[in-house]
Formats: C-alpha cells, structure tokens, sequence
C-alpha cells in the first residue's frame, strides 16, 4: 500500500488525517498516484495540480526517501521504498512565508 | 424578533458574528476555513441559510463553498473556473500585454430570485456564473471584449470585485473591475458597454478621460433607485443618476475622497457612507483618526461620524467589501478593518462599537437580516 503525506490544509479540505494510502499499478509514479488520490477525494482536484494542464501547483513540492522530485516527470517510476510503502510520498505546500 | 448575521471574510478563515435584532451582545464563531484567504462570504436573498464562500490559497488555488444551514456545515463545492476560450492578454503594470491567469474569486453575487445561481468575480478580472449552486462555472466571456486588453492591475491585482443586480430589469446589471472601470449588461451578461462616462484619472493615465483603465472600487445602489449609483473611485466619489451614463464627482467636504468602500442606507436612498483614507500611498485614515462620512444628500456634503471609533493613533484600512448595512430599522451599518476589528451602528451611523477587536485582517463584511 502506497503512503502520501499531505499538508495541513489540504487534510482539512479532504476531512482526512495526516496520511493517506492508495494502490497504483506497479511502478508508482507521481501522476497515478495523484490519479489514486483525486479519484477517491474529489475535492483535490486543482489544488496540487492544475485543472486541464495537470501541471503542478507553483507552490507545492513533491518530496520522496529525503529527495526532491517536484521537477521530475510524474510519469517516472518512484524509488521501490514509496512502493512498498516503507516511505511515504510527501506532499508539501513550499515554504514561502506564512 | 429579527436576527443579525454578520459574515466576515478575512485573511487567515472567516467568522460569523450573530445578534438578535437589538445587535448589543454578540457572539462570535470559531474560525471558519482557518488560515486560508476568505475573501467573501455571502448569503443568498432567495434563500438566507445558503451561504456561499470564496476560499483562496496562494499554494492550493481557489474553492468555492457552500453551506445550507446558515454557515453551521459547509461544502467545498467547487473550484474549476476556466476562461472561455483563449483569454488572451490584458496591460501590465508597465503597459506591456501580459497573459491572462485565474488567481481567485474576490466577490460571490448569489442571485437575488435563484437560490442556485450565483455570479462570481475573479482576478484575472473575469465574470463567472453557476446555475448549480456552485458546482460549475461557466464564464460571461463577452464581457472581457469590453476592451479588455486596456485593463490593467491595481495595487491589490485585476479583478472584478463588485456586481451590483438592478432589481427591476432582471437582464441589467454592472460589474466594476480595478483598474478597468464599470461596465453594464442589459442582456444577462451576452453583452457589455463601457460606462465609465465623466471619470478623471489624472495621476494613474496618460488620458485622465480614458474610456477604459479607471480604478474604480466600489459601486453602490439602493433598490428603490436602481438608475442612481454611487462610486467610490481611487480618487473621488461620483453619482450616476442615469444607470451608469454619465458621472459626476460628489466628494465636496471629505476630508480625502480617496478610500475603498462605498454603501447606501436601507432606508433612505440618499444617505450614503463613505471611509476616507489618506490617500493611494498612506492606506490609512486621515491624522490617525477612523471616521466614517455620511451624506444624506446623496453627496457633496458630508458629516463625520466619529462615536465610538478611535479618533487617534489609528492607522488601518477598510477594504471595498468590508462595509455592510442591514435592514433594520434603525439601519446597521458594519463595517471591518485591516486591523482586525469589525465595527456596529445600530442607530444609522450615530454610534460606534466593536463587535470584534482582534481578527485577523478583515477582507470583507456582509450582513444577513434574518426574520
């Protein structure tokens, strides 16, 4: 079972605690993942990526095993720890003020 | 015995302040939707317990919520707000094009008859409506054919913050963008003309009699005489008496006629209130004192109203959707401060008190007269 850590406000927006779990098809990748999670909690959609484009939101990073992959591709395999589910994937509003 | 709501919008949730009819005691809600932007919340006319709210964030983008039961549960609704079509560019700050990009929603207008419609004003400055209580939104986009290509940002961005319904023409209503100026629909949204007719704009265009570019920041009416419109501009108060033909100045005695907020008395169409500020570089009250102007003659002569509001050392602002007025009679008026305080006159304007003291930034204030 895959594991996403999501930021603060978007827990609340979801009405879910600090981490969320999901299956993709084997590899996980970003994209399926947000694919995973958008499908189960509608109320995501556009707000960690954009609507139509599906790009990133400028201000959300995607952080995996203590690396940043925000400018990786969402299709790219994600490292077997996110897999397994010994890491979660974490998304994280940017620090950027308060 | 009648009921007050009062909904506040501000910079970190929003806030529903309640009273009954005497407005003396007040009690206040936990924060709603704590630590985002609200910048408006307003009810419905046609049915007062929905409620909807503009919910923004600079990392998560924008979502439009409702509640049925008068602000107790909400839900997110909504939050895809697509420009029609290509949008194309719109003047930068430096006069270059740049591309239109959706930032938020400043301002909801529930529809007076139709409790699932309602109108929403975004930034990049843009007209959206729903007919399904805010699920989906679909843009008037003939509006931004109103030249919008001269329409540039203001301090605070491009937006359409105010929508002001004629109640008795249901296909008229107005718009207002800074910094574009007021625009008028006479067919539902289909088409808009410029109205911006006797607006000066000196300092902030290369033609101060521009057709399109003025800061407009609030427009006001009274139901009872929707051709009559009061403005408050970035510089200047102005009056229509023609349904946004023509404009005249009517500033006369304020102290500044520079400010944000503009609003007309329940009752009396003619009475009007105003919140001078120093001026477009000093967002603050004039010698640090927080006066509210009221003129009963639908302008030029103006009186301070100074009872129970600070008269020194005060240096906060008061934002255009941050006045309110309820229906009572006497007549509410309420309005909210950058410094966090939201501020009551139950007897028109005479006396001042706090219903809050210490909120986060106020962004906007509407009030609900409930039976």
């Amino acid at each position: 079972m895959i594991r996403v850590v999501l930021p603060y406000h978007l827990r609340n927006l979801a009405c879910v605690g600090e981490e969320l779990q999901c299956e993709t098809d084997d590899p996980p990748t970003i994209g399926a993942i947000l694919d995973a999670i958008e499908a189960r909690h509608p109320v995501l959609r556009g707000t960690i990526r954009e609507h139509g484009t599906k790009n990133r939101r400028a201000f959300i990073r995607f952080f995996a095993c203590k690396e940043d992959w925000s400018h990786e591709s969402t299709d790219k395999p994600l490292p077997d720890a996110i897999a397994s589910g010994a890491e979660p994937l974490m998304i994280i509003g940017a620090m950027a003020g308060g | 015995m009648s009921s007050i709501r009062v909904l506040v919008g501000t910079r970190k949730g929003a806030f529903i302040l309640t009273s009954d009819g005497k407005r003396d005691q007040w009690d206040i809600s936990e924060p709603l939707f704590a630590g985002w932007e609200m910048y408006h919340l307003k009810g419905s006319p046609a049915n007062p317990n929905r409620v909807f709210a503009s919910q923004t964030s600079g990392w998560f983008g924008q979502m439009v919520q409702r509640s049925d039961d008068g602000g107790k549960t909400w839900e997110a609704v909504g939050n895809e707000f697509n420009y029609e079509g290509t949008p194309g560019t719109h003047q930068w700050y430096d006069g270059t094009q740049h591309p239109w990009e959706f930032k938020r929603i400043w301002h909801l207008e529930p529809s007076p008859t139709d409790p699932d419609v309602v109108f929403a004003g975004a930034e990049d400055a843009a007209l959206f409506r729903s007919a399904d209580g805010g699920r989906t939104w679909q843009e008037l986009s003939a509006l931004r054919d109103a030249k919008g290509y001269l329409w540039q940002p203001g301090a605070g961005g491009m937006a359409v913050h105010t929508i002001v319904f004629d109640p008795t023409r249901p296909d008229r209503f107005y718009v207002a963008i800074s910094a574009a100026g007021v625009f008028r629909t006479d067919d539902g949204g289909l088409t808009w003309r410029v109205r911006n007719r006797g607006l000066k704009s000196q300092f902030e265009l290369p033609d101060p009699d521009a057709e399109v570019g003025h800061c407009v920041h609030r427009i006001a009416m009274h139901p009872s005489r929707p051709d009559v419109l009061f403005m408050q501009k970035h510089w200047d108060v102005m009056r229509s008496n023609d349904g946004a033909e023509s404009w005249y100045d009517v500033s006369g005695n304020l102290p500044s006629d520079f400010g944000f907020p503009i609003d007309v008395h329940a009752h009396e169409p003619e009475t009007i209130y105003v919140v001078p500020i120093k001026s477009d570089s000093e967002h603050f009250p004039p010698e640090g004192k927080l006066r509210v102007y009221r003129s009963r003659t639908g302008g030029e002569e103006w009186e301070a109203l100074t009872n129970g509001l600070p008269q020194r050392d005060c240096y906060v602002n008061v934002l255009r959707d941050a006045m309110a007025v309820d229906s009572l009679d006497p007549c509410g008026i309420y309005f909210g401060t950058t410094g966090g305080q939201v501020y009551v006159s139950a007897d028109n304007g005479d006396n001042w008190k706090p219903i809050a003291r210490d909120l986060p930034a106020v962004l906007s204030v509407e009030v609900q007269t409930l039976a």
